[in-house]
């Protein structure tokens, strides 16, 4: 058990556990006081020195975020040395910001406005630093852009980039006047170990890392009377989009987003989830392929573990830190690449149309997808797979610009074919998910049985925050065709959060576990946690959103990738069977070696 | 004119003594307490400017549980006019080791590391020769404590000690958050003791000398003598090791060039004493607290020259973490130009002054928090000179 301190804050008595911080203290008597730099989801900098208060007895006024309550403290949120101190600190940090609100694509979402208004500042104290500054943008990268002049050196950026997911593409240069948050030799983000995962945009309290937007692209597209606007959406968009529209977290709008799209002048609203299917069918298959060739050809060329390949800054992580395990990826594109290259060929054939007039768009809870679907890999269609990729957030912001009022939107379906999924596509969004569709259907395929779990949930693969998920599959009973896995043990990993795919692949390369099969999702929580998904970020929101996720698969009529009736169709009008010619002409594909620096 | 002169003293620079480590062989047979509490009975405030009570500092990390602790020797001497402690490295390095080893075996740990300013390079192979003859003896003592020497690489920061563990650990060389403080949370996240060079060599003196007669020089507040580096417009520029709690006239009548109109105790971080408050002013922990830093100024000079000198400094060497450091140099810096220039009132001193106070009570670290000494001292004595 832990000691109980106790302490005052303004005026009222408060308990809490020896360790506490004075923030938390007061957080618990509801006394709000304001913060940039702390982030529940990383360690504590202390550094922007906001959250100042008063201290009985002590001269200097301690950062409550960084300062552990102690027995007797007798603290004063709103005194008036706080107030002077806390004004001077918020105009000094205005005072060398790129205030220039209108023009930022955070603004009305931006915790230094936020905070600034809260204060009324307004006075401009001091005197403007900004002319003399020489910022720099970083627009090289097509998914995240770096704004210096918006920068606010809070350091949430690159502890998420250290802490979170172990990638250090951010760090601090220089010092004093010239500090900077800055990357390997002052590189562009293109041109570094970034993995675009954007969770230092979902973190930024300014605009200073945004993700690029391709709003007026889409628009120009929409309008355009010549275009054909196919518009694919992910599984963890539909628990969070809400949010961006001022509703409730963790609320499932799948129907009324559907409605926002076609109201929006899209042609065709359509589904990732679909595509997800398909990646199961395709890696399901991969999976028992490499096992085959590993236990019955004896082929010591295969790779295994195999590791998952639907999420893109993953993809880049391992290209950059593990590139001697990318023949251990599954060759199968992402759900959105897959789509991509079936929307300008199989959808653009069955619809009678031409290709070079489809424009494939998809909205997406992540930033690495905007760098996937620019990469090289992506054109097997012949054109780009993917044209625009857009975050939630920019959804949101479309569907505000077109003046929906989203709450009240009815209900509706998506258009078909390519509309239609399953449960276990949807749970592709959370942790784990795939995973478990994957297993969902290889179990089957195998021994002519469901999965042996209460409702085909597969809880023991379901993964958690901040820790790696381990489980062994026992196979028994399975089809002659499939005799050499019998009594087979598969041995799974599920990693989310590029820190805990790190361990995992050091595990694996220091051969301190063996395993089959690994997912890995590049963000905290799998895509519910992306890099696109609506700002504020942290571990209540996404437990939320990964309720929804589980609530909106066991509400599905269908569960099992398989058993989606499209995708019979598609491999019988189209693809022929899985890891057939054509799907390993559009389907799969291999990636390249990057360098550290 | 006063009549006394200044005492001063021979007890840092001293001889060694006949035999080598032969305080520190003699110090290692008593027990931890004994020394303590000679320690405490001779009132030994850090050298390095703070003034903490070493006694303290060491009875703190020596009750702090734990296998492994360090001891530092802070030797990063960066403020601008403070240049004692190369001389004491250059002259005493024995006594610096031995003050050293005594803390290693009064707070039980077994190694010790001296973060050496990078200007101070040159001085490596001298101090290694002398460690390489510190451990000979100490081994043959039986004794188990090494030191190392680690090098700054230039940022007026990693003086400040938790920015020194920062770089001592192969980090960016910015301060921590306080608590924990070093005697429990330190170098290596262990327990440390960090002192300035020259409180070790107090510490050895102590041990040699007693605290009864190491007590006879200062004053209540301020025990001992103090080396302090004078500099500016005076006609012997120098190392002078003092008695503490000199009124700073005397220290004038000795050093000053008959013309002084201001001296800057304590460096940029200091304060700043204009010729009317000299009589008033005695240089220790009662009055003005140095680290030895000690620039006279004559009227020749400009004190907003000075100040904005001091201010370019704080602005280049603020580590950049802290928002009212980082940016609160930048505004009394462009603020006191603007001032000068006429694009900004008079008046707008009095809101840096504001700031300045801000800044005091907010800043993560020292260095930030000390920027006003400095930036306070001269706007309100030298106004007319900030504004005409």
């Amino acid at each position: 058990m832990a000691k109980n301190i106790n302490l005052t804050i303004d005026g009222i008595n408060v308990t809490v556990d020896e360790g506490a911080t004075i923030l938390e203290a007061a957080r618990k008597l509801n006394i709000h006081i304001p913060t940039l730099c702390y982030h529940e989801d990383l360690c504590v900098a202390g550094n922007c020195r906001v959250c100042v208060v008063e201290q009985e007895k002590v001269r200097n006024l301690p950062a409550s975020c960084a300062t552990p309550a102690t027995e007797g403290m007798v603290i004063h949120t709103n005194s008036m040395k706080v107030r002077m101190a806390r004004k001077h600190i918020v105009e000094l940090l205005l005072s060398e910001h790129n205030a220039d609100c209108t023009k930022c694509y955070k603004n009305g979402n931006c915790e230094l406005q936020g905070l600034a208004s809260q204060m009324l500042t307004g006075d401009h104290l001091f005197l403007d630093l900004v002319p003399d500054k020489k910022y720099t943008i970083d627009m090289f990268n097509t998914a995240i852009i770096k704004d210096d002049s918006r920068c606010i050196r809070c350091q949430r950026c690159v502890r998420t980039c250290e802490e979170l997911q172990s990638v250090s593409a951010l760090g601090v240069a220089y010092k004093g006047n010239k500090m900077k948050i800055s990357t390997f030799f002052e590189h562009s983000l293109f041109e570094v170990v970034c993995t675009n995962c954007g969770q230092c945009v979902n973190r930024c309290p300014t605009g200073a890392l945004i993700e690029r937007n391709y709003i007026d692209q889409v628009w120009d597209a929409i309008y355009d009377p010549n275009k054909h606007v196919v518009v694919q959406t992910a599984p963890a968009v539909r628990v969070a989009l809400g949010e961006a529209l001022g509703m409730a977290t963790g609320k499932i709008v799948t129907g009324k987003m559907v409605a926002a799209l076609r109201r929006l002048g899209f042609s065709s609203v359509l589904d990732t989830d679909f595509t997800a299917d398909l990646t199961i069918i395709e890696e399901g298959h991969e999976l028992l392929n490499r096992l085959k060739k590993a236990l019955v050809d004896k082929d010591p060329t295969v790779a295994l573990p195999m590791a998952t390949s639907c999420s893109p800054g993953w993809i880049k992580f391992i290209e950059h830190t593990f590139p001697e395990y990318l023949p251990n990826l599954s060759t199968c594109k992402s759900p959105q690449q897959m789509f991509g290259a079936l929307a300008k060929t199989y959808y653009a054939q069955k619809r009678k149309l031409d290709p070079k007039n489809v424009v494939s768009v998809s909205i997406m809870p992540c930033t690495a997808k905007k760098f996937e679907a620019n990469r090289p890999e992506m054109r097997s269609s012949g054109y780009k797979d993917v044209d625009y990729v857009l975050t939630t957030r920019e959804l949101g912001i479309m569907i505000k610009q077109a003046g929906l009022d989203f709450e009240e939107l009815p209900e509706e379906k998506f258009d078909s074919f390519m509309g239609s999924s399953t449960g276990a596509a949807v749970i592709f969004g959370s942790t784990g998910g795939v995973m478990e569709a994957a297993l969902r259907t290889a179990y089957e395929i195998v021994t002519g049985r469901e999965v042996p779990f209460d409702g085909l949930n597969i809880v023991p693969v379901r993964g958690t925050e901040g820790e790696v998920r381990e489980a062994t599959i026992k196979i028994e009973k399975v089809k002659p065709e499939w005799s050499f896995l019998e009594g087979v043990e598969l041995k799974c990993a599920v990693a989310n959060g590029l820190a805990h795919a790190k361990t995992v692949m050091q595990n694996v390369r220091d051969g301190k576990a063996t395993y089959h099969f690994i997912e890995v999702m590049a963000c905290p929580g799998g895509c519910l946690g992306g890099g696109g998904q609506p700002i504020p970020t942290n571990k209540e929101i996404r437990t939320k959103r990964k309720m929804a996720i589980y609530e909106e698969d066991m509400g599905m009529p269908i569960r099992k990738s398989h058993e989606n009736p499209e995708i019979a169709e598609i491999y019988k009008e189209f693809l022929e069977k899985p890891l057939g010619h054509k799907s390993h002409e559009l389907l799969h594909t291999h990636y390249t070696p990057r360098k550290r620096y | 004119m006063s009549e006394q002169t200044l005492k001063r003293v021979d007890l840092i620079f001293g001889e060694y003594s006949n035999e080598k480590y032969k305080v520190l062989a003699s110090t290692l047979e008593r027990t931890n307490d004994d020394i303590l509490n000679d320690l405490l009975e001779s009132g030994l405030r850090g050298r390095g400017g703070a003034g903490f009570p070493t006694a303290m500092k060491w009875k703190y990390t020596a009750e702090t549980p734990g296998d492994e602790k360090y001891v530092v020797c802070n030797a990063d001497e960066g403020e601008p006019g403070t240049f004692k402690d190369r001389e004491i490295l250059y002259r005493v390095p024995r006594k610096v080791f031995s003050g050293m080893a005594i803390c290693g075996k009064v707070i039980g740990a077994k190694k010790g590391y001296m973060y050496l300013r990078g200007e101070y390079k040159f001085m490596v192979p001298d101090l290694i020769k002398e460690l390489d003859s510190y451990h000979e003896h100490v081994k043959e003592l039986g004794f188990d404590f090494t030191i190392e020497i680690r090098m700054g690489s230039g940022a007026y920061i990693c003086g400040e000690e938790s920015a020194l563990f920062e770089s001592m650990e192969g980090g960016r060389g910015e301060p921590r958050n306080k608590p924990p403080y070093p005697t429990t949370s330190g170098f290596m996240k262990k327990p440390t003791v960090i002192n300035n060079v020259e409180t070790f060599v107090n510490v050895l003196m102590i041990m040699r000398l007693g605290p009864d007669q190491y007590k006879k020089l200062g004053t209540t507040d301020s025990r001992g003598s103090k080396v302090f580096s004078v500099s500016g417009d005076t006609p012997i520029p120098g190392i002078y090791e003092l008695e503490l709690g000199m009124p700073l006239d005397r220290f004038v009548d000795e050093f000053g060039d008959g013309d002084t109109k201001a001296v800057q105790v304590g460096g940029a971080s200091g304060f700043c004493v204009p010729r009317k408050k000299f009589k008033d002013t005695v240089i220790g922990f009662e009055g003005v607290p140095t680290g030895g830093s000690m620039m006279i100024f004559n009227s020749s000079r400009s004190m907003y020259n000075v100040l904005h000198n001091y201010l370019e400094f704080f602005e280049e060497e603020s580590c950049g973490q802290c928002t009212p450091c980082r940016v609160g140099c930048q505004q009394l810096l462009k603020g006191i130009v603007a001032v000068k220039k006429g694009e900004k009132k008079a008046l707008y001193l009095d809101q840096l002054m504001k700031l300045s106070e801000s800044m005091k009570i907010t800043a993560k670290c020292g260095l930030g928090q000390s920027v006003a000494n400095s930036f306070s001292s001269i706007v309100n004595n030298f106004k007319e000179e900030m504004i005409y």
